[in-house]
């Protein structure tokens, strides 16, 4: 059952005609090109090609786009808060507390000189007034409810001491941890091994369905998406080419879908070399 | 088969914690090993230690016919393997471009021929040179995954540890990558030794693997094996079914 928490009639995000570019020295980079869409209480998922802008889409969207780049749309808004005008202070309290965005880098989002427990507690008690044992007892169980085996010792750890399957958890409950309305989740079970993604996966679920949170869902896996969300975007080259039920995907009809679909190694076919892409200019206009 | 690659009880300690416990295996020269195993289980441990990046405690490790121990490692040791990262932000200096990143490794051990090798490297990796100049910290994470590719092939070593090097790539540049090593190890006889959790990359890429669990390998199998469901570990078993997608509920 989705919660009809909200208040207003706006969807939890509205995304209209998004664009990032970024200045270089060899001439601009339109890194995202005209992206909209609208999220309910659901699981959106996006895939895409390697650097069609699936990762400035969602750092937009959270403010955490680099200084220097340029951003305009034409709406930008959670809930009914226009985020583009919104005052930077007040984007700084929103973030973290109601939007709150799984990086696609963990171990270079994570402070390298504070250990994980330390800074899951410091995040909280940015947000919430909350004693410090208090805090680090809602790590501790957070860090076990992403399937840490050893939450003890992994809280005393700094991020290099972590393998990446774990850096990648730890940052999920960092993120987590102060209940976020809304979850961008970039790339969040790339370093896990198949079992702790279904568990983390599922943990992601709950939110949606008990505590009417919004996920994003950013993944190349295309199996895990088509089984896991509801709807899916396909970016190509800072566009949305496509959109589709999630459980649809196969019937996708735009060629780099397509394609997409067919070059993945399965257990038992036997296809070297795998087909690859032949990627036409007009799929890039 | 001359073998390219012998580890001996090898055994890896932080403190108290054993992330290595006794591993043993030998890989033939030109041989694809594979492996798997749940996050934390030692993997990237296992490719750090043949790397010397990590120290191992006891144990013996031989590449070519050399034996080595700690983390002492000859130039020798480094055109003879090379290692792919699984955290390519980690691994590459975001304040570097991509063209120091490729000249380096050439000038350490004293290419000549850099231009072309560079812009060669480059191509493989289906980047073209506008990527040159490019800051990695202004590459998207599948980019940045290339270059660390790249680089690794760049001194035409003979042994690869690649720790999950596509699993931050979408499924075509991912066909790409594999379709690229696969024919780097056809032209230049290399050894692989990969870290994946994807089964499916694995089976493709992989004639043999060993699944790893708390430190220990707890089996060693023909690809063949996923296939026919051949094995006795029940972690192998829950990778299978966990690889078949989410189940809700
Ligand atoms: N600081 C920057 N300067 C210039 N270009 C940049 C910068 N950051 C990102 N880009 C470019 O923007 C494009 C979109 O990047 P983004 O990280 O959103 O890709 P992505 O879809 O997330 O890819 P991946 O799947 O590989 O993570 C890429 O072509 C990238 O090279
Ligand atoms: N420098 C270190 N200090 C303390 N513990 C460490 C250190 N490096 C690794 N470990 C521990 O060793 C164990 C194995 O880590 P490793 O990175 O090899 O796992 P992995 O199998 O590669 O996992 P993943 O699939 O998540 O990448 C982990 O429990 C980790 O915390
Ligand atoms: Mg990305
Ligand atoms: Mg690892």
């Amino acid at each position: 059952m989705r919660m009809a928490k909200q208040v207003s009639k706006a969807p939890l995000l509205t995304v209209e005609d998004l664009r990032v570019t970024f200045p270089t020295r060899t001439g601009d980079v339109q890194a995202v090109r005209g992206v909209s869409f609208a999220l309910g209480r659901e699981r959106l998922g996006i895939v895409g090609e390697s650097g069609s802008g699936k990762s400035q889409t969602g750092r937009a969207i959270m403010g955490l786009t680099p200084g220097h780049a340029k951003i305009s749309a034409r709406k930008l808004a959670f809930g009914d808060r226009d985020l583009l005008t919104m005052p930077a202070r007040e984007r700084r309290q929103l973030r973290g507390k109601q939007v709150a965005m799984i990086l696609q880098d963990p171990k270079y989002s994570l402070n390298p000189v504070m250990t994980i427990g330390r800074q899951i507690v410091e995040t909280l008690r940015t947000h919430e007034r909350i004693s410090t044992s208090a805090a680090k007892a809602r790590a501790l169980a957070m860090l076990e409810a992403v399937q840490i085996s050893d939450p003890e010792r992994v809280f005393s750890l700094y991020p290099h001491e972590v393998s990446g399957g774990m850096g990648q958890r730890a940052m999920i409950a960092m993120m987590l941890v102060c209940g976020p309305e809304l979850l961008i989740a970039d790339e969040p079970t790339s370093a896990l091994d198949v079992t702790v993604q279904l568990e983390v996966l599922g943990i992601l679920d709950k939110l949606v369905a008990d505590r009417g949170m919004g996920l994003i869902f950013i993944s190349h896996d295309l199996r895990l998406v088509s089984s896991f969300c509801d709807r899916v975007i396909v970016m190509y080259a800072g566009r949305i080419v496509e959109e589709l039920p999630a459980a649809n995907l196969s019937d996708a009809q735009h060629p780099y879908t397509r394609g997409l679909l067919n070059c993945l190694p399965t257990i038992g076919s036997d296809r070297h070399p795998l087909p690859v892409l032949d990627r036409k200019p007009e799929w890039a206009l | 088969m001359t073998s390219a690659l012998s580890i001996r009880d090898m055994v890896v300690t932080y403190d108290e914690f054993a992330a290595l416990d006794h591993v043993s295996f030998d890989i033939g020269t030109g041989e694809s090993f594979g492996i798997v195993g749940e996050s934390g289980s030692g993997k990237s441990t296992l490719l750090r230690a043949i790397s010397g990046l990590a120290s191992f405690d006891q144990g013996t490790l031989s590449v070519a016919g050399r034996s080595y121990s700690g983390r002492k490692r000859d130039k020798e040791f480094y055109r003879t393997v090379q290692m792919v990262f699984q955290d390519p932000y980690g691994s590459l200096h975001p304040r570097q471009t991509v063209d120091r990143l490729l000249l380096e490794p050439l000038v350490i051990h004293g290419f000549t021929d850099i231009e072309t090798r560079i812009n060669r490297a480059l191509d493989e990796v289906g980047l073209g040179s506008g990527f040159r100049f490019r800051y990695s910290h202004q590459l998207s994470g599948g980019q940045r995954q290339r270059i660390a590719i790249a680089r690794a092939l760049i001194l035409e070593p003979k042994i690869l540890l690649l720790d999950e090097p596509t699993s931050a790539l979408d499924a075509s540049i991912q066909a790409e990558i594999l379709n690229l090593l696969e024919q780097a190890r056809r032209d230049r006889n290399l050894t692989f030794v990969m870290v994946s959790h994807d089964l499916g990359v694995i089976s493709h890429m992989c004639e043999r693997l060993a699944v790893m669990k708390t430190g220990k390998v707890v089996e060693t199998v023909p690809r063949k094996a996923l296939e026919n469901r051949e094995f006795s570990a029940e972690y192998t078993r829950q990778l299978l079914v966990a690889s078949e997608g989410f189940r809700r509920g």
